[in-house]
């Protein structure tokens, strides 16, 4: 906060040599998260370019997705457009300075950003039911025989593709859920994370792969609670800001995730 | 805080943002599932679309749209630039393998 004012002041006084108004006009953590993002966006053009490339040389191309999964990820869609809506209005908050709606906004985007992982997690269990799986992993249980068995040996492009691009995107929602958690709730937000994980790996059943999954948390917990415990401080409106940066750019990266993946392996039934 | 508040902040325009980002993905699934066009051209559209409603997220969402101007050109032309090399660096190959008829 310190060197965002200086340079808030600096802009608006018009002081030479240190206090020169910065380069793009923005404080440096938001830059800062800018540049990252950009770099990330490469991340996830690379995994869209893999998925269509591979579509583009597959015949025929799987179309796993029937109503009931369209439907699943259109839900999903708008949990994460919501979402964004929601971290707008806790960034207004906190630039009013209302700490309150600050953390009620932020909150309520966790929540839907929690409710975009669950779908997407049953969405997961599902097509692995049927018997999806990454090429060289076995079939779980009672789902050698399932509709999409077959898929993962005739096209085993499709299972790759589609699970590398998700859960990529998975783990940037997860992570993104935690980072707003430690924006709003700061300590606090550490025994609700752990208490989650701890609940989910309890009673995930173990033949299910979010059982493993869920120890994301733990990690993400360990993190959060060094950055809490060694640089503890108050979070203000900048740091809302990037935090919504990151937010908003998950939502970005679904809005292509969502009609290249999906829409496109539609089956009319 | 000239950064982040200096422009006009009417929440309004963002509800309206958002109502709009629904509408099109409506469209979206319902041009997908009645399947209106040909698989290509669905692509097209549908890339279209996504395009239009990412450039909505980073200009309002993200607020890039009140941002200076060489923060803008330099975060869009790189990305862009990159994604354009991309293109050319996998589609040509992935048609290749089509054509010679690789299995």
């Amino acid at each position: 906060m310190a060197e965002a004012t200086l340079e808030h002041h600096a802009v608006e006084h018009g002081l030479p040599g240190v206090y020169e108004a910065p380069l793009f006009g923005a404080y440096s953590k938001k830059v800062g998260m800018w540049l990252f993002l950009a770099s990330d966006s490469l991340t996830f053009g690379a995994l869209l370019f893999a998925f269509s490339y591979n579509r583009i040389y597959t015949t025929p191309w799987p179309t796993p997705f029937h109503v009931a999964s369209i439907t699943n990820a259109t839900i999903m869609t708008a949990c994460l457009l919501s979402s964004s809506l929601t971290m707008v209005l806790g960034v207004f908050a906190s630039q009013r300075g209302d700490r309150a709606w600050t953390r009620n906004w932020l909150l309520a985007t966790m929540a839907f950003g929690t409710a975009f992982i669950v779908l997407h997690g049953m969405e997961w269990t599902k097509l692995i039911g049927e018997g999806l799986t990454l090429p060289g992993f076995p079939h779980a249980a009672g789902t050698a025989a399932g509709e999409l068995a077959d898929v993962s040996k005739t096209a085993p492009q499709f299972p790759a593709t589609f699970f590398t691009l998700t859960a990529m995107h998975m783990l940037h929602v997860t992570i993104g859920v935690i980072y707003l958690g430690v924006v709003a709730l700061r300590k606090l937000f550490l025994p609700i994370l752990g208490a989650i994980w701890l609940a989910g790996f309890l009673l995930i059943p173990s033949d299910n792969v979010f059982h493993y999954g869920i120890h994301a948390l733990l990690l993400g917990l360990v993190v959060a609670a060094i950055i809490l415990f060694l640089k503890p401080k108050d979070y203000d409106a900048h740091d809302v800001e990037v935090s919504g940066l990151y937010w908003h750019f998950v939502d970005l990266v679904w809005m292509f995730i969502f009609p290249l993946v999906y829409l496109m392996s539609t089956r009319i039934s | 805080m000239h950064d982040i508040a200096k422009h006009d902040d009417s929440k309004g325009q963002y509800f309206w943002v958002w109502g709009a980002l629904l509408v099109l993905t409506a469209i979206e699934v319902v041009l997908a599932y009645r399947q209106v066009f040909q698989p290509v051209r669905m692509l097209e559209i549908l890339l279209l679309l996504s395009v239009v409603k990412s450039a909505l997220i980073i200009g309002y969402f993200m607020h890039l749209k009140f941002e200076t101007a060489l923060m803008r050109w330099m975060i869009t032309f790189s990305v862009v630039a990159c994604f354009i090399i991309m293109y050319f660096f996998f589609f040509p190959d992935a048609g290749r393998i089509v054509n010679l008829g690789v299995k």
